[in-house]
């Protein structure tokens, strides 16, 4: 750990010959093996998952015939039977649309509140900042019984519209306070050369402030999209009917039936259930990584 | 010069006013600050005002109420709180939330940090490696919480296989969620797994920000390795670990999907999170007083367990601006 800090000043200040074999074969102990015993465990469930999603239920069953950690004869019965003989891809588009909403409905709210906090600038705008910041810190768990009540007061139980219109309590939150960050760093002469040409505060947003924040609006995109992918607790309490579901709450409830356990279509189902957000994360890495230190950071 | 400045503003002043008139009476409205901030607040604060604020205080009243779904309660006073106090499996839920934050952050900050530490230096395939460690926190809790309940399986878990009939370290199969105890730690261990990742990229952010001179001045003054970490790095890393570990509490305690997927509170009530008991009582039994009750009876907690955090490990950084130590 702290001696990799030291370790160019080893390499400048002592005699190259110094940097000899033993200080490799320390950098190999301290560094490599456990940063290769983190990646171990840190992938190994999924890498279970996987090898469990393909697996004919003979071998999933039979350690002893056959070695646990690989396949012999792979099939696609699980996936085959999760898209066919169950409501999968309905849960999935369900789930899809409700993210996909969801996200827009927050980066549209809280596009406008960041801009109206950071820039318009008006007494008190410091409190609502914080106000809105306080808002995530409120857990879902303590919320999800009321909001049940709420949800069935507007009349939308059961109903997917449900979901959209509340997943922005813990969407808004960080999206303001991540955007709020990034038209910090977006130079105010930008605005007021705008404003001197006689441009409208709106068209300021639009064609000055909004195109420079695009990689903040990216960044606070994709972790809502994430977010309201992964949530779990009050999809599990405003949804009933199994054609509602979504894909996490689907597959606890719908999936799991009796008490033999279909582990080869369960794990086929976390799979593709976790399939789209990890493309989606490989394809922004850098932004999550951002997004995220950029939120902690503020 | 600055005649120059006057012919040029003179000649563009008849334009800009055509430009002026031409927005229309709403144009112009928008274009008013206090109206425009309104309407820029308006769908934030409204979506928060109706799906927080009021769900938050309707949570209070509904717990001095005895309402059920479909039944409007009346004003009980403390009497579900009463309750509660009078309910082991509550006292046990209190338990267990504790037990399992505790261990569980201290968990995940240990081995975060020693990861944030590791990720720190140069290797090759560093941004690779930094992206892989991050999904355990990017998939979601709910499946990967699947994967670990067939991983805990009590006849075909593969910790079990390893230890029995790889390693011969053991003759019988561990029954990782059959009881009390080994179901507890298997529990806080896969929440440890899912923490880590966030704790590390966090606070590997905050280990980037320290200037490596501070570094090269305590090695001249002759610091060892210990003293680097202990005097320079984690000095230096309390203000974001005082805010990443505030996140972690709060959410580790309020925690419901883990334990809902592996064990739903099971065996015989042992790993009832507050959540959990919440939403078995709340929702699932139909009791809404009583789970909201239970919902709010989380609340002195959590504004404990943040001001604990945020405050002992904030004030440490304020001492040392002031002192200079």
């Amino acid at each position: 750990m702290t001696d990799t800090v030291a370790q160019p000043v080893n390499a400048s200040s002592a005699a190259p010959e110094a940097m000899d074999w033993d200080s490799r074969a320390r950098r190999m102990m301290m560094i490599y093996l456990p940063l290769a015993c983190f990646v171990l465990i840190l992938l190994f469930p999924f890498y279970w998952m996987a090898i469990t999603a393909f697996k004919p239920n003979a071998e999933l069953l039979n350690f002893k015939a056959h070695s646990p950690f690989w396949i012999s004869s792979p099939t696609l019965l699980h996936i085959k039977h999760l898209l066919f003989e169950t409501s999968y891809p309905r849960w999935l588009k369900t789930t899809m649309l409700v993210a996909i909403s969801a996200t827009f409905l927050s980066l549209f709210a809280s596009t406008l509140a960041a801009y109206a906090i950071e820039r318009l600038r008006f007494r008190g705008s410091p409190y609502v900042g914080l106000g809105i910041y306080l808002a995530y810190l409120v857990p879902p768990s303590i919320l999800f019984i009321p909001l049940a009540t709420v949800v069935v007061q507007f009349g939308l139980f059961d109903s997917p519209l449900a979901l959209i219109l509340v997943y922005p309590t813990f969407l808004v939150p960080f999206c303001t306070w991540l955007l709020i960050g990034y038209f910090k760093s977006i130079p105010y002469e930008l605005e007021e050369c705008a404003l001197v040409d006689g441009a409208t505060r709106l068209q300021i947003l639009r064609k000055i402030t909004l195109p420079l924040a695009v990689p903040g609006l990216i960044s606070a995109g994709i972790f809502s999209f994430t977010l309201s992918w992964n949530e779990f607790i009050y999809a599990l309490a405003f949804i009933q009917s199994g054609a509602n579901k979504t894909v996490p709450v689907a597959i606890l409830t719908e999936l799991i039936t009796g008490d033999v356990y279909q582990w080869g279509a369960l794990m086929a189902g976390s799979l593709l259930g976790s399939l789209p957000v990890a493309l989606f994360y490989s394809l922004f890495v850098d932004y999550y990584v951002s997004s995220l230190t950029g939120a902690v950071k503020e | 010069m600055t005649d120059n400045v006057v012919s040029m503003s003179v000649t563009t002043l008849p334009s800009r006013r055509l430009v002026q008139r031409q927005p229309s009476w709403f144009a112009r409205l928008l274009d008013y600050k206090p109206f425009l901030i309104v309407i820029c607040l308006a769908p934030a604060v409204g979506l928060l005002t109706v799906f927080l604020t009021y769900p938050l205080g309707l949570g209070v009243w509904l717990a001095f109420t005895d309402a059920t779904i479909g039944r409007r309660g009346v004003f009980v006073g403390l009497e579900n709180f009463q309750y509660l106090l009078t309910d082991p499996l509550w006292w046990g839920a209190v338990f267990y939330s504790t037990l399992y934050t505790a261990i569980a952050t201290f968990g995940k900050f240990a081995l975060g940090f020693w990861l944030a530490l590791l990720l720190n230096n140069h290797f090759p395939f560093k941004s690779v490696i930094r992206a892989i460690v991050l999904l355990p926190w990017i998939v979601p809790t709910v499946l990967s919480a699947l994967a670990f309940w067939w991983i805990y399986d009590p006849q075909f878990s593969i910790i079990s296989y390893l230890l029995v009939d790889v390693l011969h370290l053991r003759a019988t199969n561990i029954d990782f969620l059959g009881s009390p105890w080994p179901a507890r730690f298997s529990l806080i261990a896969a929440n440890i797994w899912r923490g880590i990742p966030f704790v590390a990229i966090s606070l590997l952010a905050g280990l980037q920000t320290i200037s490596p001179s501070l570094y090269e001045a305590a090695m001249l003054d002759g610091a060892t390795n210990w003293q680097r970490f202990r005097y320079i790095t984690f000095p230096m890393m309390m203000p974001i670990l005082a805010i990443v570990m505030t996140f972690s509490i709060i959410f580790t305690f309020t925690d419901f999907q883990l334990v809902y997927a592996i064990t739903r509170g099971g065996p015989i009530n042992s790993t009832h999170l507050l959540a959990t008991l919440a939403f078995q009582r709340g929702i699932a039994g139909g009791e809404l007083g009583e789970g909201a009750a239970i919902a709010v009876s989380m609340v002195p907690f959590l504004v404990f367990a943040t001001l604990f955090s945020y405050f002992g490990l904030a004030r440490r950084k304020w001492q040392q601006g002031e002192a200079n130590d």
